[in-house]
């Protein structure tokens, strides 16, 4: 079954992802599905979920890539980059805008604490979406242990011992995505 | 800080965020490790300070969390125009730094994404494209984590800092346990750290 509406223009993109942009405050996820799937219906929930694994395989924001696939379906890349930029531009302003503001007052002890108050806050935010996806490891082909071994591995080499990203993700990676391989390849056969 | 940026410099930040932007599997801030030992630790073009409240502002304002890259970059342009003080050729070139950045996350991902969508749309039960999602997800919550763990090793005095690493934690437990919408936790940061209490 497929989706019952479609983005009527480029503007209508453009605005929407404005829209749910503006509304993002650190969990985009679930303002991405409330707008777009149960609000505009361009999207049922199956090809939501499909899309949203694809965005998340891919490089780059997720949910930049959402509004790259979505844009692009309807109208090509003119349609991608409307919804690129509808998704960009306004928080862009709003965050250079904010950040200008901090700065006349930064170097006051109670901005200065601020900054260090929400600094706290957003590490743990961060460390606890990385943790609250750990559960999805339970379904991982390569079964939790080996999940875990490759995740201890990669916090020590990026976390401890602060190696470049690029080397830990091109040596990790490759070894990780051959052996899930084998290991749905194993776990097909009869 | 004040610091001299020359064209090479420019040009090195811009190949250095073009050649992070294919390895931002799992969103941008998965190579917030990566940009904190370039920036920070090797060129020292930004301090700590601005790297963790880059984060902070970017978790705070509405948007794709991407921004922060844009906040880092517009950091290290006042940083070489020699501060917001500076006035407007301060700002010049701190906006000329948000646009090398963000054009240099960008342009390779979103190409990238343009063009392979299609095909791995049509290709999802494909072995490749599961392997690589099943490889990839340990590595990408592993990296989750690390920044966390980056963000709060920025205070390394632990007894002075204790109560920075307890509203860490506690975020973290709250985030993961309840559906506490982020503003509040945020907002409970900035108050926290006004009165002065972290």
């Amino acid at each position: 079954m497929s989706a019952t509406h479609a983005p009527r223009s480029k503007t209508d993109l453009f605005m929407s992802f404005t829209w749910l942009a503006l509304q993002g405050f650190g969990g985009v996820l679930t303002v991405v599905q409330r707008e777009l799937v149960e609000k505009k219906k361009w999207l049922t929930q199956d090809e939501f979920l499909e899309d949203w694994a694809v965005a998340q395989i891919l490089p780059g924001p997720n949910v930049v890539n959402l509004a790259l696939m979505i844009g692009g379906r309807a109208f090509g890349l003119p349609g991608a980059l409307a919804a690129l930029s509808g998704l960009l531009l306004a928080p862009l302003v709003l965050v250079l805008l904010l950040a200008a503001a901090v700065a006349g007052v930064a170097d006051t002890p109670v901005a200065q604490g601020m900054l260090r108050g929400m600094g706290a806050v957003s590490a743990g935010l961060i460390a606890a979406v990385g943790i609250k996806l750990l559960s999805a490891l339970k379904n991982n082909p390569m079964g939790i242990l080996t999940c875990i071994g490759i995740g201890a591995l990669t916090f020590l080499a990026i976390g401890l011992l602060r190696l470049p990203l690029a080397w830990v993700l091109l040596s990790l990676g490759p070894l990780a995505s051959v052996w899930a391989a084998h290991c749905i390849k194993q776990r097909g056969a009869p | 800080m004040s610091i001299t940026l020359t064209l090479a410099d420019w040009g090195s930040l811009f190949l250095h965020f073009i050649s992070l932007s294919l390895l931002a599997v799992g969103g941008a801030i998965t190579t917030a490790p990566d940009i904190h030992r370039y920036l920070v630790d090797d060129m020292h073009w930004l301090s700590d300070t601005q790297f963790t409240s880059s984060i902070a502002l970017a978790q705070g304002a509405p948007g794709p969390n991407v921004m922060f890259i844009a906040l880092m970059g517009w950091n290290v342009g006042l940083n070489a125009g020699g501060g917001l003080a500076a006035g407007w050729p301060a700002v010049s070139l701190a906006l000329w730094g948000v646009l090398i950045t963000m054009v240099g996350i960008m342009i390779p991902s979103a190409t990238l994404t343009f063009v392979a969508t299609q095909w791995a749309h049509r290709n999802r039960e494909m072995l490749a494209v599961k392997a690589f999602k099943s490889g990839m997800a340990p590595i990408v919550i592993a990296l989750l984590i690390a920044t966390g763990w980056l963000l709060t090793g920025n205070h390394e005095n632990p007894v002075r800092d204790w109560p920075l690493w307890a509203l860490t934690a506690a975020t973290t437990v709250l985030v993961w346990k309840t559906k506490t919408h982020l503003l509040w936790l945020l907002a409970a940061g900035a108050l926290l750290g006004g009165f002065g209490l972290v």
